[in-house]
């Protein structure tokens, strides 16, 4: 495992999201309000690229011909075929136990740490006083 | 293959002490019916001349309405008492028989004349068929044409226990997932009686959904079709979570169409299901759970017990499947109710357990 710089915060507001390569793997990285996750963009189903998705809340119903939204901004939909995934576990809504996608810790580190090491910053220019999201994979 | 024992072309030993689900009584006519009416309608039936309400999706004449050596030497199929007795009870073994008759009370246009009929039917068949053998139960046909009539069929009847169902044709005037027949589904849950559709349609739309066929061969194949459309709308429209314990039997669906069916559901919902959010297990789950069906017809190649061992692994569901004649209609020759290739312990539960466990009140009867 080692950790790798792929974008510094300013560039990764809340709700957008990136895709990026780390050690040639397809990483979606996600800032949800503040928080960033990782997941693997190849979705389980067909390999869709999970990263080009909608990104939704989720809808659920305690009966027939109610409609309630809640978490907005969480769900990303699979571009494909529509599968839903909580980006915050990678987990999908229809099977959850069985079907998800690879999630990879994320975390922010400002730069004076990276400056520091042991961190990987192969494309990203690093600035002091600026704070970077940091990929382990 | 795996390594589990399937059985062999199963004849009368190995059903005995079944239970079969659905045969046919046959209605004679509407003179049978005027005792069990009140005067309104027997004055009416007879000054109007009214008779002949047998269903068009099972002529009396037709070879699939009854087998050459079931059918009676005189009058209509499954219309001779001891005749039944002999050949669809003794015949197999059988310990127990649900009865549903099919007529046209249950599809009829008028509201108020189906249910007449109905009624007429019900208590028919309760004085001149339950009485008269204890081995025989019956589903309460009701008129789905008016859903509050249905229901007061239902409450005036639910508490004769040897009615252990409520019997619909598979195709109605709208899909049964409608909020429209909801009070069924609440009258079927309140006195734990599951529901039966009956392949066979009330024929007020074409019975495919490209229109309508020339010929009997597509009529019948095509009926599989009407049940996937109904369990699609019980399904998506939420009946099987607003109901939990409604419980659903496909009467003479032809069973082998459910993998494919099934397969195809799941896979959809995983896309679209936040359409349908009160759908939260995938579909094949939820229909596992909560749906039935009648062994006969049973459609697979003749003889081919991998293919028939194929299906029922495919359906992986042991609890789904309920041993069935389908007395007096023509599906099979001989004894042979029972296609080989099943695994034995899926018959065991197919003949005994799966229909006791269906229908709560036949335990009442054996315990």
């Amino acid at each position: 495992m080692s950790k790798h710089v792929v974008a510094a915060v300013a560039d990764l507001p809340p709700g957008s999201r990136k895709l990026v390569m780390v050690k040639g793997r397809p990483i979606a990285v996600f800032n949800i309000g503040g928080d960033f996750f990782g997941l693997m963009n190849r979705c389980p189903h067909q390999g869709g690229d999970l990263c080009a998705g909608e990104l939704t809340g989720l809808v659920t119903a305690d009966r027939p011909g109610e409609y309630r939204m809640s978490r907005p901004g969480e769900i990303i939909r699979c571009p494909w075929h529509g599968w839903e995934f909580d980006v915050r576990t990678g987990q999908s809504w229809c099977e959850p136990g069985r079907i998800r996608t690879k999630q990879y810790p994320v975390e922010v580190a400002s730069g004076d740490a990276l400056v520091k090491g042991p961190y990987i910053a192969e494309t990203i220019p690093v600035a002091v006083e600026e704070e970077y999201v940091v990929v382990e994979v | 293959m795996t390594a589990v024992t399937l059985s062999r072309a199963a004849s009368g030993p190995v059903t005995r002490g079944a239970i079969d689900c659905d045969i046919h009584p046959g209605i004679p006519g509407i003179a049978t019916l005027l005792p069990y009416m009140n005067e309104f309608w027997r004055d009416s039936f007879v000054r109007r001349g009214m008779d002949g309400f047998d269903m068009a999706s099972y002529p009396p004449g037709a070879p699939i309405a009854c087998r050459a050596d079931w059918r009676p030497a005189a009058g209509k199929p499954g219309t001779d008492l001891a005749q039944l007795r002999r050949q669809a009870l003794d015949g197999f073994g059988t310990s127990i028989a649900i009865c549903n008759p099919l007529y046209g009370g249950q599809v009829a246009v008028s509201e108020t004349m189906g249910a007449a009929i109905c009624s007429a039917i019900n208590d028919w068949i309760a004085a001149e068929w339950l009485d008269a053998d204890p081995r025989l139960r019956a589903s309460i046909v009701v008129p789905a044409q008016a859903p509050h009539l249905a229901v007061e069929e239902i409450e005036r009847l639910a508490g004769d226990r040897r009615f252990v169902q409520i019997l619909l044709p598979a195709a109605a005037e709208l899909l049964y997932g409608k909020s429209y027949y909801w009070p069924i589904w609440t009258a079927a849950e309140k006195h734990g009686l599951p529901v039966g559709l009956h392949a066979g349609s009330m024929y007020r739309y074409a019975p495919t959904s490209n229109g309508w066929p020339s010929h009997y061969l597509h009529d019948y194949v095509s009926q599989s079709q009407t049940f996937e459309d109904q369990l699609l709308s019980l399904l998506s429209e939420g009946v099987f979570l607003r109901f939990p314990k409604l419980r659903l039997v496909l009467l003479e669906s032809g069973v082998s169409w459910l993998p494919g069916f099934l397969w195809r559901s799941v896979k959809t919902w995983r896309g679209v299901r936040s359409e349908v959010p009160w759908v939260k297990r995938p579909p094949a789950e939820i229909i596992r759970e909560r749906v039935r069906l009648t062994m006969q017809p049973f459609d697979v190649p003749a003889d081919d017990p991998v293919a028939v061992a194929d299906i029922i692994r495919q359906i992986d569901a042991d609890e789904m499947l309920l041993f069935a004649t389908d007395y007096p209609h023509w599906q099979f020759e001989g004894d042979r109710a029972i296609p080989p290739g099943i695994p034995r312990e899926t018959l065991r539960r197919i003949l005994r357990d799966n229909p006791l466990a269906t229908y709560p009140r036949l335990q009442e009867s054996i315990a």
